[in-house]
């Protein structure tokens, strides 16, 4: 299987106005193959962000290399797209010219572009809503646009960072579901498109290990580093609404969050 | 108990948009009359004097003769022309100038003093200068219309690009936009709806500058009529100008209103 992504000793600090160093992540190393399902997992405040946007091109590393399908990363990520926890969709767009946005900036004909962002939004179940604002929606609705307009563009790697955790927990699952279903789907033709890679930070480890292949758990900050890589063994298609009361999955969740208790500890015993 | 119920079922019918739109107005209307009418009973008794404070029955008259002759027309007119033009030419250098700053630091940084040195500048100062250099037209008005408007414009401008979102710069540049991209699709709109928040202040201070701008000297104007019925001692015509030019920026600013409403449609919740 080849690496869509690799990092290599990645760290990066910050410097504050008053100039003491601080440092985010700590020489992270990690090799995420085409096509996986990655979820990184750590207390809050241990870098899970700044990791992300690393990888995005939208932070440079202090130290360290990224390799995007073996090439260095310079500059933004042109593979990634990149789903934030917050709301990114422009305010005063309409949800069509939102899921749009992505290839009318490619220079894309604007009919071209509109007819397929048609098509997303219908996919993505808002098609009643095409010509709504953002403000006008509901936080899941607002999701499941940013979805499409990232989805639209078809790039290899998809990055999201937390992206649900701003949803209550129904709302939350029905994404997690809808996000499993577009990843595992076929291209609309019948031939086997190659899965999409998603790195998926998020604090919540039942998310990460519903959703991944694999979990990566990152210590409490300053200077988070890999603790701990496990590989989630359960089978595909996943059903989320069954699955976290299995057998198979609880006992993964007990290993798992046995690695994670210890940062979750030291984490709040930084911040108290 | 039910008396709790009922009450909660009275204020909410009170509060459905159009009784609370028909609630303020009828209390507006009922300040106005009152006000007046005892503006009115006051000069009637003797209690004020007409010759200081004129009377509201012969101001509106005064205006209905300015209606009915013509005159009010043309004075009007250039006053709404210097205003428009005042808020156009401060809105433009004031919007290029916002922007360039919050686009460049080290710009920012340099003007920054001076910026604040013209803008604690008192108008009036300058209206006697602008005079001197543009001449008793319309221009010396919109140069002082200028001075105002611009300061706002800029203001806005420049908070509005600095104060754009993060996560949508962030968002727009990883969905592939290039920096010329950046500024159309998240900087300007980012702005403008400073820019058109700060639009009511921005005309105001436009009329306020073509308004004192012909107090001070011209032939033609509100500001104009109205100096001149000061210097014959014509209070009538003094509140008579006043209230044309109150009447007419209620009716601009409602115009405006909607037109902010309208650009700014996306921001309205369900």
């Amino acid at each position: 299987m080849t690496t869509a992504l690799e990092l290599d000793r990645v760290s990066r600090e910050f410097t504050s106005p008053g100039g003491a160093v601080y440092r985010a992540i700590d020489e992270i190393s990690l090799s995420v193959p085409a096509g996986a399902f990655v979820a990184i997992v750590g207390p809050s405040g241990c870098g899970k962000s700044t990791l992300l946007n690393v990888v995005a091109g939208l932070l440079p590393p202090t130290s360290g290399a990224v390799r995007v399908g073996g090439a260095p990363l310079a500059g933004l990520n042109r593979h990634a797209t990149y789903m934030f926890q917050q709301d990114a969709l422009l305010p005063w767009k309409t949800v069509r010219d939102n899921v749009a946005l992505g290839l009318t900036l490619g220079g894309a004909a604007r009919a071209d572009a509109q007819a397929k962002a048609e098509a997303w939004i219908t996919r993505v179940g808002l098609a009643q809503f095409a010509s709504h604002y953002p403000a006008q929606l509901s936080g899941g609705m607002r999701k499941r646009v940013a979805m499409a307009q990232n989805w639209i563009l078809d790039r290899g790697i998809v990055l999201m960072d937390e992206p649900f955790s701003a949803l209550d927990v129904h709302t939350r699952q029905r994404m997690e579901t809808e996000l499993l279903a577009l990843w595992e789907a076929r291209s609309a033709d019948g031939g086997a498109t190659p899965r999409k890679t998603i790195v998926f930070v998020t604090h919540d480890l039942e998310e990460a290990i519903a959703l991944a292949d694999d979990v990566v758990i990152l210590s409490a900050g300053p200077a988070a580093r890999v603790v701990a890589q496990h590989h989630v063994a359960l089978p595909r298609p996943r059903d989320l609404l069954e699955l976290r009361t299995q057998p198979s999955f609880v006992d993964l969740y007990r290993g798992v969050w046995a690695v994670l208790r210890e940062e979750v500890i030291k984490s709040q015993r930084g911040s108290a | 108990m039910t008396d709790r119920g009922a009450g909660r079922v009275a204020s909410s019918v009170a509060h459905t948009p159009a009784a609370q739109r028909a609630r303020v107005l009828a209390s507006q209307v009922v300040l106005g009359v009152v006000v007046l009418a005892l503006w009115q009973t006051l000069v009637s008794l003797k209690i004020l004097d007409a010759f200081f404070v004129s009377r509201p029955s012969d101001i509106l008259q005064r205006v209905g003769r300015w209606i009915v002759s013509g005159t009010l027309w043309g004075h009007l007119a250039v006053t709404l022309e210097e205003s428009l033009l005042g808020l156009l030419a401060g809105a433009a250098l004031g919007i290029s100038l916002g922007f360039a700053l919050a686009r460049s630091a080290f710009l920012a940084l340099v003007l920054d003093p001076y910026i604040k040195m013209l803008n604690a500048v008192p108008r009036v100062v300058l209206a006697p200068l602008f005079l001197l250099w543009f001449g008793l037209g319309i221009w010396s008005k919109v140069a002082l219309a200028v001075t105002l408007v611009f300061f706002v414009m800029f203001f806005n401008t420049f908070q509005g690009v600095r104060d754009a979102d993060r996560v949508l710069i962030d968002n727009v540049r990883m969905l592939g936009a290039t920096e010329r991209q950046l500024v159309r699709h998240v900087l300007v709109p980012s702005a403008l709806t400073w820019i058109f928040s700060s639009l009511q202040t921005s005309l105001g201070f436009a009329m306020v500058g073509a308004v004192v701008g012909e107090y001070l000297g011209a032939t033609r104007g509100l500001g104009y009529v109205i100096s001149q019925a000061e210097g014959t001692f014509d209070t009538t015509g003094v509140f008579a100008g006043m209230t044309v030019l109150g009447i007419v920026v209620v009716m601009v600013s409602a115009a405006v209103t909607r037109l902010e409403k309208w650009l700014l449609r996306w921001k309205a919740v369900r």
